[in-house]
């Protein structure tokens, strides 16, 4: 390792970890700007009508003290580190008496299911159709071209209302929401599975739909910009072939892509929010918009926590490979 | 300058984006000179289908033409007929087959085509004094016999020759006039009608003139973010790129914690901290402008890193002159067309914010002003996707959405064309 890498490690590293602790404060903080008494709206539900002041006062005492609410806001803090450093992240509000962290088992995996899968088939599939219109040119890119830019300009709202409309609503193929049938109970048979995999369909077809189209404008327009450029002529005059030049091109032309695909897998969760509250899915999207509407804390902090955390490991990642793999990056960074 | 226009309006994409946003524009503006209808108004109850709505009370106090359709009978049958009478008469012609086994039911259905079929066949074997002795299975009470009868006097009312009798007034005033089959008014001349292209949304308000409204407000919201992201992105990333030392670090500091917390986290937070009374629709661009610059400065930063060093740069650093006339003078310049597309970028990436605010309940809070997103807010609110199936409240919404951002897109590739000539094809 050179002087200047071990260098650009260190700064990068750096700027990682006070990224980082200043996220989690701000993580901290934001949500508990927000108006609204989250403990005054759990004693209004759970107290009987005949209670007195007295016993209103003492059950408001009761649940600030539960939630630490009583304390400074810097106690509060140390509450918050310490309970998303034993993996709890403490109590929910909204949801008393189960923990953020059940809240958030029960979510993530619906998310990570769904997400995952559909950036992947997206990115893939935009990449591929995006670099044959680069390649083939003409009447296919002509008229691929404005198609997918349209496609690109659909809100991702737009795109999920109508399928669900479609395929939901008119000609009733799929369900209209929820992951799974409401009368089921999760287990692991045929049925079940069934009931999920046709629950999957419309959410996950709407979010590949959506990235195929900018997957695929972006693939086009950086690779028409490398085949225009100086080493693909001069490797045409030295009589390399069209494959192996293509090969170098499109390779090239990736480099960004996978940029946009890391950080789209980084921001999986906060992305999820519009599918998943069309198609009331119960993946993490939909437990934070509740959280929000109901000012619960808690819950807020632990997702955006989530969030922010995965996009700083993946944008960190991707300086950390970038690094390795993209000479111009060495080269501008290294000296 | 003006080649570079010239050039600008050469390009086939940006002149097709130019367009489509123009008309999307000209409509916004002219259409209230046309319709100066209150985009909120309630004209009625719920959601009313697209069409024309005459006034029943003014057609009838209308000059009545004589007008002879060829199919005017068999239309007016059809539509007296809804499928559930049609259902109704099928039952009693089954009813009557399984009794006596003489109806032949082979070819009826409930469909428009085979109507003439089954109102035949029910001519032939509907004989009210038959109903009452025979009593048929689903037929036998004196109510489900009334309500026979009366769909035989509907099928039997609505053929040729019918006479309609209309009394207008109380009292002594009453006019009675009779009303023939053959007689029609003309739509401009009853005295209240009028066409919802849309038909009406949830609170039965216009849709089309709501939606241009929206569309102007929402282009308002985009502007003013787009504007605000465009210069403190460019603000920051010439200061970051041109200084640099710990000026850059910590302006891309304070980026990266934009970026690491995701704008529409960011957004929400921000939205709900600010209160609910105080979020109206220049807050709102607001917000969306202050989570959304990000981008521009970054790549305004790396633009500003690659001119810096340029020899025009480090002679005018000689010449002693000022940072700010270095920064106008000798670096924007060089920037500007960028800078533009970027601008079309995060206009049309702020109507965008906006629509997926309102969408999940977190847009402005207004009861004055439209939006595109409070639009899809409410048709989601009152199921106009499921329960009410009325396309016509959020589909011209999704399409007007999307066309605004195909145009802005348009452009904004048509011009990078034109500046950067290796994109050209």
């Amino acid at each position: 390792m050179t002087k200047g890498m071990k260098k650009y490690f260190q700064k990068k590293i750096f700027w990682f970890i006070v990224t980082f602790i200043a996220a989690v404060i701000l993580n901290f903080i934001l949500p508990r700007l927000m108006p609204g008494d989250p403990v005054n709206a759990i004693v209004g539900k759970n107290i009987s009508p005949s209670a007195t002041a007295e016993q209103v006062q003492e059950q408001i005492a009761y649940y600030k003290h539960q939630f630490g609410l009583d304390k400074s806001l810097i106690g509060q803090f140390g509450d918050f580190v310490k309970h998303a450093l034993d993996g709890t992240f403490g109590v929910s509000y909204s949801q008393y008496p189960r923990t953020v962290s059940d809240i958030i088992g029960s979510g993530i995996w619906w998310t990570v299911a769904l997400q995952l899968p559909a950036i992947l088939v997206g990115w893939i599939l935009g990449n591929l159709l995006g670099a044959l219109a680069a390649y083939r040119r003409g009447v296919w890119d002509k008229v691929f071209m404005p198609v997918s830019l349209f496609f690109s300009a659909v809100p991702a709202f737009g795109a999920a209302v109508i399928l669900l409309v479609i395929f939901a609503v008119k000609l009733g193929v799929a369900p209209v929401n929820g992951a799974y049938d409401p009368g089921m109970i999760p287990a692991f048979n045929w049925t079940f599975i069934k009931s999920v995999i046709s629950h999957y369909q419309l959410p996950f077809w709407s979010i590949v739909l959506i990235s195929i189209g900018g997957q695929a404008v972006g693939m086009r327009s950086m690779s028409i910009y490398e085949l225009n450029a100086d080493y693909v002529k001069y490797a045409r005059f030295l009589g390399i072939k069209d494959r192996k030049i293509v090969g170098y091109v499109f390779r090239n032309a990736m480099l960004p892509q996978v940029t946009g695909l890391a950080m789209s897998i980084g921001s999986m969760v906060g992305g999820a929010l519009v599918a998943e509250t069309i198609f009331s899915y119960p993946g993490l999207g939909m437990a934070m918009y509740n959280a929000i509407t109901s000012s619960d804390y808690p819950v807020i902090s632990a997702t955006t926590l989530i969030i922010t955390v995965m996009v700083l490991l993946a944008s960190f990642m991707l300086d950390i490979i970038y690094a390795f793999i993209d000479p111009r990056v060495k080269a501008a960074q290294f000296d | 300058m003006k080649s570079t226009l010239r050039n600008v309006f050469h390009s086939p994409r940006f002149l097709v984006g130019f367009i489509i946003f123009s008309i999307i524009l000209l409509t916004v503006l002219i259409y209230p000179y046309f319709i100066p209808r209150d985009p909120l108004q309630s004209l009625g109850k719920g959601f009313l289908s697209p069409g024309t709505y005459v006034s029943v009370y003014d057609a009838n106090n209308t000059d009545p033409y004589r007008v002879e359709l060829p199919e005017a009978d068999a239309k007016r049958l059809e539509a007296s007929l809804p499928a559930s009478d049609r259902v109704t008469m099928i039952e009693f012609l089954t009813a009557k087959n399984e009794a006596k086994g003489d109806v032949d039911l082979t070819g009826i259905d409930v469909s428009d085509e085979n109507l003439d079929a089954l109102i035949e066949l029910w001519r032939s074997n509907y004989d009210e004094q038959d109903v009452r002795k025979s009593k048929y299975p689903g037929f036998s009470t004196m109510a489900q016999r009334n309500g026979l009868k009366r769909l035989d006097r509907k099928i039997n009312g609505s053929s040729a020759g019918l006479v309609m009798t209309v009394t207008r007034g109380e009292g002594e005033d009453a006019v009675t006039t009779t009303v023939n089959g053959s007689d029609y008014v003309k739509v401009s001349e009853v005295s209240n009608a009028i066409t919802l292209p849309l038909g009406t949304d949830n609170f039965g308000r216009d849709t089309l003139t709501e939606l241009v409204k929206a569309t102007g407000v929402s282009l308002i919201i985009g502007l003013i973010a787009g504007t605000v992201a465009t210069l403190l992105g460019l603000t920051v990333g010439l200061l970051a790129g041109y200084v640099g030392g710990w000026l850059d670090d910590t302006l891309m500091f304070i980026a990266n914690l934009f970026t690491v917390i995701p704008g529409f986290v960011l957004l929400i937070l921000i939205y709900f901290s600010i209160g609910q009374a105080a979020r109206g629709i220049t807050t709102c661009a607001l917000v969306i402008g202050c989570t959304s610059w990000v981008w521009t400065a970054r790549s305004v930063r790396s633009q500003v890193i690659s001119l810096r060093n340029r020899d025009h740069v480090n002679l005018s650093k000689l010449s002693g002159h000022s940072l700010f006339r270095i920064i106008t003078t000798d670096i924007l310049p060089y920037i500007a067309s960028y800078v533009v597309m970027a601008f079309i970028l995060q206009v049309s990436s702020g109507i965008l914010a906006e629509a997926q605010l309102s969408l999940l309940g977190l847009g402005p809070r207004t009861t004055e002003l439209p939006t595109l997103g409070l639009m899809m807010n409410w048709a989601k609110l009152f199921g106009a996707y499921t329960s009410s199936n009325a396309w016509w409240a959020y589909f011209p919404v999704i399409l007007v959405i999307a066309l605004i951002s195909f145009s802005l897109n348009l452009m904004n590739t048509g011009l990078d064309q034109v500046f950067n000539p290796t994109l050209r094809d």
